[in-house]
């Protein structure tokens, strides 16, 4: 867990608004959909006067579009000759 | 139907250019995440080699419980960790600490250096390779266990459920390790193509 989760959970019983540092711990909680509906609703209230966490939410967002359009390297000669070779002693076995 | 059914099927019949195709498609990801368990490019090579040689030997057993993608990754994973054991590589240690430095928030916790900008430049300005080669040199430096979540959820594309069922790893675990992984990733993509807050 973050080092922040025993501090934040003494937070959230106390109902106290979210701070910058505690956002940024929370990010994926909030994109993966495991926040409590109670800090879920304190995340997104400190989004709507935060222009920075703002700003930062749309940076995680971007990185992992980023990262979601990175092609597969291609293969070498090599590699595919040696995998067509695999298969084919493969084939030849039974 | 989805692709890899219709490949499972075809390649059941004994086409090899279903297995060409399964190659293309896993391959290389599965050779980027044996990277992350073993020392050497040439040790990966091999156990993605055994991996896909276990596979075909394994088709008749495989009982679809699993996608495909699901079964090929999670053969890759097991052999990958007992050749990391074998060959003693040390497990790194946890990582711990705060995922953005605590030096760029004030004694209150709001942001005092708050993030640069760079979505536009990533977008605009920065061409495809470069931006291809920067992400890859951000997911090499990660540790490896959190290179691992981000190349199957992120790169590859699976579910967090997928994911756990591959690393055998639990939910919260998952999540923590992504976490890490994404944070430190958006920060190089800050570090490399940030400039002044607006």
């Amino acid at each position: 867990m973050s080092f922040l989760s025993g501090l934040l959970r003494f937070r959230s019983l106390r109902s106290r608004a979210l701070v910058c540092q505690e956002v940024v711990e929370l990010v994926t909680d909030y994109l993966e959909g495991a926040l409590s509906p109670a800090d879920h609703r304190r995340f997104e209230s400190h989004l709507a006067g935060c222009p920075h966490c703002t700003e930062y939410l749309a940076q995680m967002r971007e990185t992992i579009r980023l990262a979601g359009r990175l092609a597969p390297e291609d293969l070498t000669p090599a590699m595919r000759t040696d995998l067509t070779d695999l298969y084919r002693r493969w084939r030849d076995e039974g | 139907m989805d692709a890899d059914a219709s490949l499972l099927r075809r390649l059941r019949d004994g086409e090899e250019q279903a297995f060409a195709a399964l190659v293309e498609r896993y391959h290389s990801p599965m050779l980027r995440l044996a990277l992350s368990f073993v020392s050497s490019q040439a040790v990966a090579e091999e156990v993605v080699q055994d991996t896909w040689l276990a596979v075909l030997r394994g088709l008749d057993r495989f009982e679809e419980r699993s996608s495909l993608r699901t079964w090929l990754f999670s053969i890759l994973v097991n052999r990958a960790r007992t050749t990391g054991v074998r060959e003693a590589r040390s497990v790194p240690v946890a990582d711990a600490g705060p995922v953005v430095d605590a030096s760029r928030f004030g004694p209150s916790g709001a942001w005092v250096l708050p993030p640069e900008h760079w979505i536009e430049e990533a977008e605009n300005r920065v061409d495809a390779v470069k931006l291809s080669e920067l992400l890859r040199f951000g997911l090499g430096g990660l540790p490896a266990r959190q290179r691992e979540v981000v190349v199957l959820r992120d790169v590859e594309g699976m579910s967090s459920a997928e994911v756990c069922d591959v690393l055998a790893i639990s939910e919260a675990n998952q999540r923590v390790l992504l976490h890490r992984g994404r944070s430190r990733l958006r920060q190089v993509l800050e570090s490399e193509l940030g400039g002044e807050p607006r």
